[in-house]
């Protein structure tokens, strides 16, 4: 192993073990211009609906691991407004592609956020590839994602968030979690979901 | 935005792709994301030299139904150009985004494996294409005519944003004329 991966693989080693809710709840409290999540499937976006409604939320009820594709979308669709993806370990394994894509083009409002508990916790916690040598952050800044970087603490996690809402990215950022599972579920209701973050967004006018 | 009941004035498509960038400049359809085919590249190579749309490759087509999705829903008409075998791939992204959120993804699949094609796993897998549009109660039409391809192309973006479904337009040889 080179150096260069054991630096790496000691950043994620010495990284805290936090807790979704928590940071979910600490990211949305930054959140003071409509910025648009879009919560990924499973608990990513049960913690994003318990962390309190935004009419900016999309909440993924299907569709494993497109967070951040519909992310660069919704970016590349409204320049002005931030973007957040919200995504689990598991599901952002299953398209290490759209890492590459959205660095190549480079939305500046963009940021993916990561919570890697190295498991498929829904399912049972069976182990992802992020519990054995797989390093996300790793992964992000070689499809070229230069902005990647490993949430020490909640500190740091705050300061990573404060960075993407005043600089251009697009950003990366991983967050070691524990397994405590989200109090609430998100309604199954895509209908509704999509037309609240379409009048959220301003495309639909208000009812 | 141009609006949506004024098409452009009726002429005659010297090519397929000018019929199709007529229609999607008709209906203000700006984002074009592909994985490529060589059947689409002269489509490619137009949309990628015109200052209207924004253009770029995706990984894999679901990714791309993704990011079409995501900017529909933002406000930012979107296709997503692909071939038979990438739309293969597409079944539970239709069913559980684009279908149950009712978002109008709009896809372009150039046909591949049929009348004539020579690889025996594009042939194959044509085959499953109707059958996924059919079972997931997504309209789609086969282009076959230079002399249909505005209208249907036209018609079919804009069913699809009134209707707010997903909708898709296969491009047959019989149209496009390679293999």
């Amino acid at each position: 192993m080179s150096d260069r991966t054991d630096r790496q693989n000691a950043m994620k080693r010495n990284a805290k073990v936090m807790n979704r809710f928590d940071l979910t709840t600490r990211l949305v409290s930054k959140l003071k211009n409509e910025e648009a999540v879009i919560g990924g499937i499973g608990h990513s976006n049960f913690d994003l609906w318990g962390a309190g409604r935004r009419p900016q939320n999309f909440y993924m009820l299907g569709s494993m691991g497109l967070a951040a594709p519909i992310a660069l979308g919704v970016a590349l669709a409204q320049p002005k407004r931030r973007v957040f993806a919200l995504e689990g370990d598991g599901s952002m394994l299953m398209q290490l592609g759209s890492l590459a894509t959205i660095a190549n083009v480079a939305p500046r409002n963009l940021t993916i956020i990561v919570w890697d508990n190295g498991m498929y916790q829904i399912t049972g916690a069976q182990k992802t590839a992020t519990a054995g040598r797989a390093d996300l952050v790793e992964i992000a800044r070689g499809a070229g994602i230069v902005g990647s970087a490993w949430a020490n603490d909640e500190a740091d996690f705050e300061r990573l968030v404060m960075r993407a809402l005043d600089e251009d990215g697009p950003w990366f950022i991983a967050a070691r979690i524990d397994g405590t599972a989200p109090k609430q579920q998100t309604p199954r209701e895509p209908v509704t979901i999509k037309d609240a973050f379409m009048r959220g967004l301003g495309v639909k006018p208000a009812w | 935005m141009p609006s949506a009941d004024a098409p452009s004035p009726i002429k005659a498509d010297a090519t397929w792709h000018e019929a199709v960038i007529r229609a999607l400049k008709d209906n203000d359809v700006r984002l074009v994301v592909y994985v490529p085919d060589n059947v689409l590249r002269p489509l490619i190579d137009a949309v990628s030299a015109d200052d209207f749309f924004t253009v770029f490759v995706a990984a894999r087509e679901e990714e791309a139904v993704g990011i079409v999705c995501g900017a529909a829903m933002a406000g930012l008409r979107g296709i997503v150009l692909m071939q038979t075998s990438g739309f293969a791939t597409l079944a539970n992204v239709l069913a559980s985004l684009a279908v149950a959120a009712q978002i109008p993804a709009l896809m372009m699949i150039s046909e591949r494996g049929t009348l004539g094609d020579f690889q025996i796993a594009q042939a194959i897998v044509c085959r499953t294409m109707r059958p996924v549009l059919e079972s997931l109660g997504i309209e789609h039409h086969t282009m076959t005519r230079l002399d249909e391809a505005h209208f249907v192309v036209d018609r079919t973006i804009k069913q699809a944003y009134k209707t707010q479904a997903p909708a898709a337009l296969i491009l047959s040889p019989l149209l496009t004329g390679q293999r």
